[in-house]
């Protein structure tokens, strides 16, 4: 199915977001997801620290601004007490696998059932380029001129794989937006991600490999390719757990 | 006896973890509770109770109590050597040591204070359950102070072990009042 | 559990946990540490019971966190710790501040700083009174002194945070939530009428959507706006909320000043100076923030002296300083990394003070 219409589910409003960035495509699959599966009068979404955070202004439902990596733990209060509605998380890679490891390991462990939209672009966007816990060995970022070095900042979190050993979670999918193939494939995911929580079967979270062509110091065409070329040998796409 | 120039009562029930220090301060509030006496309890807790000794600790009043904070006790509960070195420089002149004989391998040092030795280990054994040592000590200490009545304490049993098997609380009356009996009056 | 008219013996920390259930309280998340231990292990099958969620979070952040979640959809929430713990939890704080939602924070307080010990303190007056997270806020600061107290005081709490939608603290020592004493459970008899809670996020059905943030970048003076909010707010909290017992002090020309567990104990201390024929009276505030300063006003008129006593090195003593306008002075008796204080010592302390 192809859709050119806006969802409902986001706004008619212009993005923050760099020419190239991934966020946008990745919010507008999970707006057109609420959409077909009529949710957007039941959801509650967490929105990150990170490029993400103004997502409220771009979502047409209601938000509540999580501390830095906290989207997991505040996302299990709103949906413990109001489990008739549907809460989604959608976080970057700093604040999901760095500041926010113990929340996302946990809740995952808990099985709550809560949906993640994980936006891994291997970088800190927001800050101005730092290493990410995704940034991939011999990238260089501001805070590792000379490219990381497994020795000194350690290889890339791969997220998906870290969890999948968690009883707890029910799915886990590496999707990417840098091709749309790509793309198609991500929106299966999100879809998938959502009606598990509809149908009560716990902990989902899809990982969306993602362009930063700002922070990359790469053309838009250049940062797909980093994608494909790069990030998708570090980080194999896939579904790592569907229970 | 006397128990304190300002009406209030101060004891420490002190021995090894697992002899029963907690249960023997919550009966001894209870009791209180069954009187309508005032009282506050307070147990060592944390990591001070797998040092060596336990304790716990109760203030009983007619009137309103400031502190649960037992410094220098009136009564002392003793139930094994090491709390009587612990606590027997702290008791008040005139105080009361209520003690297991069968658990003490010295005499009271002091000289100003009532002793009171119960081979309370040994009532138990007889009764079946070393473990109810300390019901025979409090039956003891009731009738060695008129602190408060046998039959409020038999209450406070039947209160708190309610959940309990109907044999472990008829055991814990029987230790009662084998201890107040044992009591040279 | 239906109420009970007769005394039954509780713990402080089941105290507190029966009164919140009691006052509607629906949501709970915590992480264990001693002297507040009770505390989840009550609500783990109470607050089930009465139709609520209890949660062991994985950190003391996550626990603060849940409760930003929980406060964010209306339902009475609260979460509680001990010293190292709150501090931990300082970061969702300031959030859930900035945000205006209601809920409920305990701190059980034990010695410091550092790991400290589990002896009872007072050390974390600065922290739950001046700040602790980031940024310009205030807590509403519940300071009780008996179980009686801290049993309707905690109702009161869940009242107090809804009202002014702001998050009130508890603050306890390791007395307080150690003792067991006979309690009477009361009724929850709400203190204000119940308002509607137009900020509650449960999907926009109906409505708009709702956000609940507290980034505010644009335009430059939005947060300054914010601020201007949040200060009013806390005036008219000041205006209507200070709560004080004023103890003996007509006649006194020694005022002992002392909150919590240790104003129980200063009591007992001002009562057996008043039998030695020591005029002393004793101020003890409820309410730490706002900080009840007219009975100190007043009483600087009179006395001669204060004498503030506190677990601690001396926190409280400040703001008394600042209550009294240092009209009189004020000594200090206290103890630093955990102490149990006795009526004795007070009174040593009060003689010692006491103007000649």
């Amino acid at each position: 199915m192809t859709q050119f219409k806006r969802p409902d589910a986001l706004y008619d409003a212009p993005t923050h977001y760099c020419p190239g960035c991934g966020h946008g495509i990745a919010q507008r699959l999970v707006g057109e997801v609420i959409d077909e599966l009529g949710l957007r009068e039941r959801t509650v979404a967490t929105a990150p620290v990170g490029c993400a955070v103004l997502m409220y202004d771009y979502f047409n439902c209601d938000v509540i601004e999580c501390p830095h990596g906290r989207s997991p733990a505040v996302a299990t209060g709103i949906k413990r007490m109001r489990p008739d509605r549907v809460v989604f998380t959608y976080q970057g890679d700093g604040d999901l696998a760095a500041i926010g490891t113990a929340e996302t390991i946990h809740t995952a462990n808990r099985g709550e059932n809560l949906t993640v939209i994980f936006v891994n672009n291997a970088i800190y966007g927001m800050t101005g380029g730092q290493m990410a816990p995704t940034t991939i060995l011999g990238q260089t970022t501001t805070t590792t001129p000379g490219g990381r070095g497994r020795n000194r900042e350690g290889g890339p979190i791969r997220v998906c794989e870290l969890l999948s050993s968690l009883d707890g979670v029910c799915y886990l999918e590496r999707v990417s937006v840098s091709s749309p193939k790509d793309v198609g494939q991500a929106r299966k995911a999100i879809r998938k991600a959502f009606t598990n929580q509809l149908e009560e079967k716990g902990f989902s979270l899809v990982e969306v490999l993602s362009m930063c062509p700002t922070d990359w110091k790469l053309s838009p065409a250049q940062s797909v390719e980093f994608v494909e070329t790069q990030m998708k040998k570090v980080f194999p796409l896939g579904v790592y757990k569907d229970r | 006896m006397q128990t304190g120039t300002d009406n209030e009562t101060r004891i420490v029930i002190a021995g090894f973890g697992g002899q029963g220090v907690v249960l023997a301060g919550n009966l001894l509030a209870q009791a209180c509770v069954e009187e309508g006496k005032n009282v506050s309890m307070m147990v060592a807790y944390g990591a001070e109770m797998r040092g060596g000794t336990a304790n716990s600790t109760v203030v009983i009043s007619q009137g309103t109590i400031y502190s649960p904070v037992v410094v220098r006790p009136n009564i002392a509960v003793i139930l094994n050597t090491p709390s009587l070195e612990k606590f027997e420089p702290s008791v008040t002149a005139g105080g009361l040591i209520v003690a297991n004989q069968s658990m003490m391998n010295r005499a009271v040092k002091r000289g100003d204070l009532k002793v009171m030795m119960i081979a309370a280990t040994e009532i138990a054994h007889g009764l079946g359950n070393v473990r109810v040592a300390n019901s025979v000590i409090l039956g003891a200490l009731i009738a060695a102070t008129s602190l408060l009545r046998l039959a409020s304490l038999e209450r406070a049993v039947e209160t708190l072990m309610a959940q309990k098997k109907a044999a472990l609380v008829a055991l814990n009356l029987e230790a009662l009042r084998a201890g107040f009996a044992a009591c040279p009056s | 559990m239906s109420t009970q008219t007769a005394k039954i013996l509780m713990k402080g920390n089941e105290v507190m946990c029966e009164a919140a259930v009691r006052a509607g309280c629906k949501f709970f998340a915590g992480y264990p540490i001693t002297p507040q231990n009770e505390v989840p292990e009550y609500l783990s099958w109470r607050l089930p019971q009465a139709g609520g969620v209890f949660v062991q979070a994985e950190s003391e952040i996550a626990a603060i966190n849940m409760i930003f979640g929980a406060a964010a959809t209306g339902f009475r929430c609260m979460t509680s710790s001990s010293s190292p713990g709150i501090s931990l939890k300082q970061e969702g704080i300031s959030y859930i501040a900035a945000a205006e939602l209601p809920c409920v924070i305990a701190n059980v307080q034990r010695g410091g700083p550092g790991l400290g010990n589990i002896r009872a303190a007072q050390s974390d007056y600065f922290q739950a009174v001046k700040g602790g997270g980031h940024g310009d806020y205030h807590l509403i600061v519940l300071a009780p002194s008996t179980l009686t107290e801290l049993y309707a005081l905690t109702m009161n709490a869940f009242d107090y945070a809804d009202h002014y939608r702001n998050p009130v603290m508890i603050l306890m020592d390791g007395i307080l939530g150690q003792m067991v004493e006979p309690i009477v459970t009361e009724e929850y008899r709400p203190l204000f009428e119940p308002t509607e809670k137009d900020y509650i996020l449960d999907g926009c059905k109906g409505r708009k959507p709702r956000i609940i943030k507290t980034l505010h970048l644009q335009p430059a003076e939005a947060l300054v706006e914010v601020n201007r909010r949040l200060v009013a707010k806390y005036k008219r909290i000041s205006s209507e909320l200070k709560l004080c017992e004023d103890f003996q002090t007509d006649d006194a020309r020694l005022i002992v000043s002392a909150y919590g567990i240790t104003a129980q104990v200063s009591k007992g201390a001002v009562l057996q100076a008043r039998s030695k024929g020591l005029k002393v009276g004793l101020i003890r505030p409820i309410t730490l923030w706002p900080f009840p300063e007219a009975p100190f006003v007043k009483a600087a008129k009179t006395a001669e002296k204060f004498l503030v006593v506190e677990m601690s090195n001396g926190q409280m003593i400040e703001d008394v300083r600042l209550a009294e306008q240092c009209l009189r002075p004020v000594e200090f008796f206290g103890v630093g990394g955990g102490w149990y204080p006795t009526t004795d010592e007070v009174l040593d302390a009060i003689e010692k003070s006491y103007p000649a």
